[in-house]
């Protein structure tokens, strides 16, 4: 498998972590070589095989209807880069 | 002073409830050793002022015979575990500068059975990485001598805490594994490193990685330390859904007991290409160990470890990949600022996360996005499937099975690290375990011809972890090994 | 059901698709122990969970599947006992964890339905496609600050249910219907306020149009739709939109689109240009979401009695219209007032009794029927009134405004006015000799065959005894006296 830069372009603008032209470039083979290699596992016969997203044996645990958290205003806020007020801030967003 | 150093956390522990050393000494010993090693780039934060309170609070508890189980004893703690009201940024820049308002579960845990915090120890960016090279930091130093002049490398990504508890400048360390990064910095640094059972200690406040693969261990220098810090980690916590309703149990008890008529694995496909000849005459050397300790030695097969890797090497990043999406310049850590919301994201994630952390979310995205999920990411599902079934059908004919930790010694620093695909094969003996939810102990078991410290890993099926302390603490006798690393801030044993 | 438009060019078919978003009664978020509530302070109702703190992890609400469920089976839908949590990434500024966890393979409840009536009284069905449980997000102001949004997390992770229909309406009326009939079993089963104005009820609406007989067109997808208004607006809007684009020459696009409540019309939504790629996989901070047939079955026994049942009742029971069985069963509140007022009684008359004075008084006074000065009883009370011939119609509705004003008894009022119908035959046939005597050549008119002037004779009785005369009897005895 390679990755071509409009793949590299399109994924990192997917995960929003910028990709200069330069970096791009080493990024696609570097990618490419790590997919190749990950790709002995198409010699494995998987068919049928149900896929295992985790091990856990026991069942999921439900919690009360409570409210038991929360009204914590300035821990939530106090590591924010920046804030008005009771408000996180970001740029503005146009919809 | 130095012999204070020499204690494991057992015998410290035994003394402290004999009076004969304080929590405060123990401290101080453990304050100057920091000093001393402080080339080793070990610790990234240290908590000397709250631990000196810790260690008096210690010495009370015991005055009033209420001590905890590890009251006074020196733990330093990986800097991917939340602690509350101290810097906790995961070795990453996008997280410098972040104070939680909150402990994770596991560390609380620590603290209330009495343990004296040291400080955050270094490690790779996000857990990635097997050379402790990813840090924002830079790389925790392994102190056992360099080769040709270049410092070698402590592992990864726990490197740090591998690092000072054979430096002497912790006696007991926290870590976590996700492929690896418990067992192979251990390995690399000569002490005993456990990966619990997928499920038994919580993962809440742990900065997340690969949430289905990640699991809190300890660093000891003994395996007795290791099941004597263990029982106070472990244990339900309604907070983390994946966390296992098990009940409190003393793992202390099981380290002594025999391993006569235990069936022990030998898997073949172990036996890589690369592996060094030094490596393969460990694990027969550990093979006879054990048969003499009574254990019946089981040829076994496991037929798909040779698609652990790539397998996981999907799996980790997918899921990294969604974990690193709330690093995203609002709430907290890092921000570069632009005129758009979309550009801030883009400049302070290219900015805040390191280049394997970035090469990982890329990788991971890619495998989830749409027209690649199901040759990628569901593949390495069924295949992670199939590498479980490969491991309940050997457990079915043995109790527990034996490998060696890694394919290689320790290696200098910058010497894997240009080269993706050649870091990530130091995983190759330990990612199996982590993919199928098994408990792993690496044991120190010899050395390699420079002189550097080599491991032998012990696997057991989930929740058998006592199992694994009996067969640790077996090899561990025979083995004889000897902590002395050069660059120690004294004589440890 | 198809329902044709013309355009300029032929007959076109309308296709309406709704995924509709109903928050969860809960006092708790979905996967975190803040409150639910709706009207905090910014970021008050926020855990460590709902900000996605590093190292945070969800647990599951119990109340918040119990709620799924019961929604389940109020939409005689299929329960899955067996669902999995998936992430849904991507990046927006109130989406904190950089994923919504959702469901997209295994939804908690499968195929089931609804049935709507339309104004003509006719009947249709439109398919559920499946109900998920999901977080909903945080709120994004953008009309703080000339060059920022601001940022609250209250509403981050607030348990939803997200409601797709299939693609099986086909007119704006249709969707109305739809949306009125699933808010109202959500309110019957007290799984979704149904509060459109808060949020609390949503809709995405799906329209596309095509010629009869052909596969289904392109669609446009019109987000966050907050009233049954709005919905039909933005179909009407979208449909003759599509229409002429098409007739034009043109393509539609998939797309999402904005409806602009001040011009009703939808517009392109900025700023998602990109292609979406939400990346789904299972959430591996929760295990499946399982449960017994035995937690089914106990939400079954517990479940209230929903419209359509309750309407087929009134219908075949009670003997009501179809029409006001409608009415009378949109709302939980209602029926449930409705059957408490006309327990024991005349089922019909009380019903007339309630659709037109009652609610015709609370509407012109502005008010809820649970803020009704005039309770059950009381209505019943007067229905009794009316039936028993103490009162005539026409009394009575004197009495129930009185009734509105004052919060009274209708048996009080009826007293202290002395507006007791008069049922003494004697007292009836004494008034009428009067009247008969005062007009005696009405009556020999009438007797001569102008048969019409009999509504005149019952007036002037009704006149004489001040509307107090029980009609019935001035009927019968008029008749008696004038055709000898």
């Amino acid at each position: 498998m390679s990755v071509d830069k409009n793949v590299v372009k399109k994924i990192s603008r997917l995960a929003r972590i910028h990709v200069s032209e330069e970096r791009s470039e080493m990024l696609s083979s570097d990618l490419g070589n790590i997919l190749n290699w990950i790709e002995q596992l198409e010699e494995v016969n998987t068919d049928g095989v149900e896929p295992l997203s985790g091990v856990n044996e026991h069942l999921l645990a439900w919690r009360d209807d409570t409210v038991t958290d929360g009204e914590i205003t300035d821990e939530v806020l106090k590591n924010a880069p920046e804030k008005a007020g009771e408000f996180f801030v970001v740029p503005k967003v146009i919809e | 002073m130095s012999d204070l150093l020499k204690m494991t956390a057992t015998e410290a522990r035994n003394s402290l409830l004999k009076k004969e050393i304080s929590s405060v000494e123990l401290l101080n010993a453990y304050q100057n050793a920091m000093e001393k090693t402080e080339a080793l780039n070990n610790y990234v934060t240290t908590t000397l002022d709250a631990a000196k309170q810790m260690a008096v609070n210690a010495d009370k508890a015991y005055a009033q015979g209420n001590a905890g189980s590890l009251a006074g004893l020196p733990i330093g703690v990986k800097d991917l575990f939340c602690t509350k009201n101290i810097e906790t940024t995961a070795c990453s820049a996008i997280l410098k500068g972040f104070l939680p308002s909150y402990e994770s579960t596991v560390t609380s845990n620590i603290w209330q059975s009495g343990g004296v915090m040291l400080g955050k120890l270094n490690c790779d960016e996000f857990a990635m990485g097997s050379s402790n090279e990813t840090s924002i930091f830079g790389p925790a130093v392994n102190p056992w001598s360099k080769i040709d002049g270049i410092d070698l490398s402590s592992g990864g990504s726990s490197g740090g805490s591998a690092s000072s508890v054979a430096a002497g400048s912790a006696l007991m360390s926290l870590g976590t594994d996700t492929g690896g990064s418990i067992r192979q910095p251990a390995a690399f640094c000569g002490v005993v490193g456990l990966k619990p059972t997928y499920g038994r200690c919580s993962r809440w406040g742990i900065v997340a990685f690969a949430s289905s693969l990640d699991q809190a261990g300890p660093f000891t220098r003994t395996v007795e330390d290791s099941a004597l810090i263990f029982s106070v980690m472990a244990g339900h916590d309604p907070k983390d859904s994946t966390s296992a309703s098990l009940g409190y149990t003393n793992f202390s008890e099981a380290v002594k007991s025999g391993i006569e008529g235990l069936r022990i694995g030998i898997p073949a496909e172990y036996n890589v290409d690369g592996m060094d000849i030094e490596i393969s005459d460990l694990w027969k050397k550990g093979r006879a160990w054990l048969e003499q300790a009574g254990a019946k030695i089981v040829d076994i097969n496991l037929p798909h470890t040779k698609y652990a890797l790539p397998c996981y090497y999907i799996i980790a990043p997918a899921e990294a990949s969604s974990n690193l999406a709330r690093y995203d310049g609002i709430r907290y850590g890092k921000r570069i600022e632009a005129e758009t919301l979309d550009a801030m994201y883009e400049a302070t994630r290219a900015d805040g996360f390191g280049e394997e952390v970035q090469r990982r979310i890329l990788i991971g995205t890619y495998a989830l996005s749409a027209g690649y999920y199901d040759a990628y990411y569901l593949k390495a599902q069924q295949v992670r499937r199939l590498i479980k079934e490969d491991f309940d059908e050997a457990f079915n004919d043995v109790d527990a099975i034996l490998t060696p930790t890694t394919p290689t010694p320790a290696f200098p620093l910058g010497a894997e690290v240009s080269d993706p695909i050649t870091m990530y094969l130091n995983d190759v003996f330990t990612v199996p375990a982590n993919l199928a939810g098994l408990p792993g102990i690496s044991v120190p078991a010899g050395f390699s011809n420079q002189g550097l410290p080599l491991g032998l890993q012990l696997l057991a099926p989930p929740f058998e972890e006592g199992r694994l302390f009996s067969v640790a603490n077996a090899i561990e006798k025979q083995a004889e090994f000897l902590l002395a690393p050069a660059r120690a801030a004294g004589d440890l044993q | 059901m198809s329902i044709l438009v013309s355009g300029r060019t032929g007959d076109w078919e309308i296709v309406i698709g709704m995924e509709v978003h109903a928050q969860v009664v809960s006092n708790s978020k979905l996967f975190s122990g803040s409150s639910a509530v709706f009207g905090a302070s910014p970021n008050n109702h926020v855990s460590l969970v709902d900000a996605a703190m590093p190292g945070m992890l969800p647990v599951i609400n119990g109340q918040c599947v119990k709620q799924a469920v019961l929604t389940g089976l109020g939409l005689n839908a299929k329960i899955n006992k067996f669902s999995v949590f998936d992430r849904k990434n991507y990046f927006y500024a109130d989406l904190p964890q950089g994923y919504q966890i959702s469901q997209f393979k295994h939804p908690i409840v499968g195929e089931g339905e609804i049935q709507i009536e339309l104004s003509d009284g006719s009947i249709h069905k439109v398919g559920i496609e499946r109900l998920h449980l999901e977080q909903d997000a945080g709120k994004s102001l953008h009309d703080q600050h000339p060059s920022k949004s601001y940022i609250d997390l209250n509403r981050s992770g607030v348990a939803l249910m997200e409601i797709v229909s299939k693609p099986e309406m086909h007119s704006a009326e249709q969707a109305a219907a739809y949306i009125k009939k699933l808010r109202s079993i959500l309110r019957y089963l007290g799984t979704c306020d149904g509060n459109m104005e808060e949020g609390s009820l949503r809709a995405d609406v799906n329209v596309s149009v095509r010629r009869p007989g052909d596969i289904l067109g392109t669609r446009t997808e019109t987000k966050n739709l907050n009233s049954v208004r709005f919905i039909m607006q933005a179909i009407e809007f979208e449909v003759q939109r599509q229409i002429e684009l098409i007739e034009d020459g043109g393509e539609v696009i998939q797309e999402t689109r904005l409806f602009d409540t001040s011009t009703g019309m939808t517009r392109t939504m900025r700023g998602k240009e990109d292609a979406h790629d939400y990346r789904y996989f299972p959430d591996p901070d929760l295990l499946p979401l399982t449960f017994d047939d035995a937690f089914i079955d106990k939400l079954k026994d517990g479940m209230p009695e929903l419209p359509d049942e309750i309407k087929n009742r009134m219908v075949n029971e009670y003997g009501l219209s179809s029409y006001d069985a409608n009415v009378l069963t949109e709302e939980r509140e209602t029926a449930v007032f409705y059957e408490l007022a006309s327990d024991g009684r005349d089922r019909k008359i009380t019903a007339n009794w309630m659709s037109v004075e009652l609610f015709g008084a609370l509407n012109k006074a502005g008010i809820e029927l649970a803020q009704s000065p005039v309770k059950p009883k009381q209505l019943g009370g007067l229905v009794d009134l009316i039936s028993d011939g103490s009162i005539s119609g026409k009394i009575a509705k004197e009495v129930f405004s009185s009734m509105f004003e004052t919060g009274k008894d209708a048996k009080v009022i009826v007293e202290e006015r002395g507006l007791k119908q008069v049922s003494d035959e004697s007292a009836i046939i004494y008034m009428i000799d009067e009247v008969l005597a005062a007009n005696l050549d009405k009556v020999d008119e009438y007797r001569g065959g102008k048969e019409k002037l009999f509504g005149f004779f019952v007036g002037q009785v009704m006149k004489a005894s001040k509307g107090q005369a029980n009609p019935g009897m001035v009927n019968q005895l008029l008749k008696q006296k004038l055709d000898i």
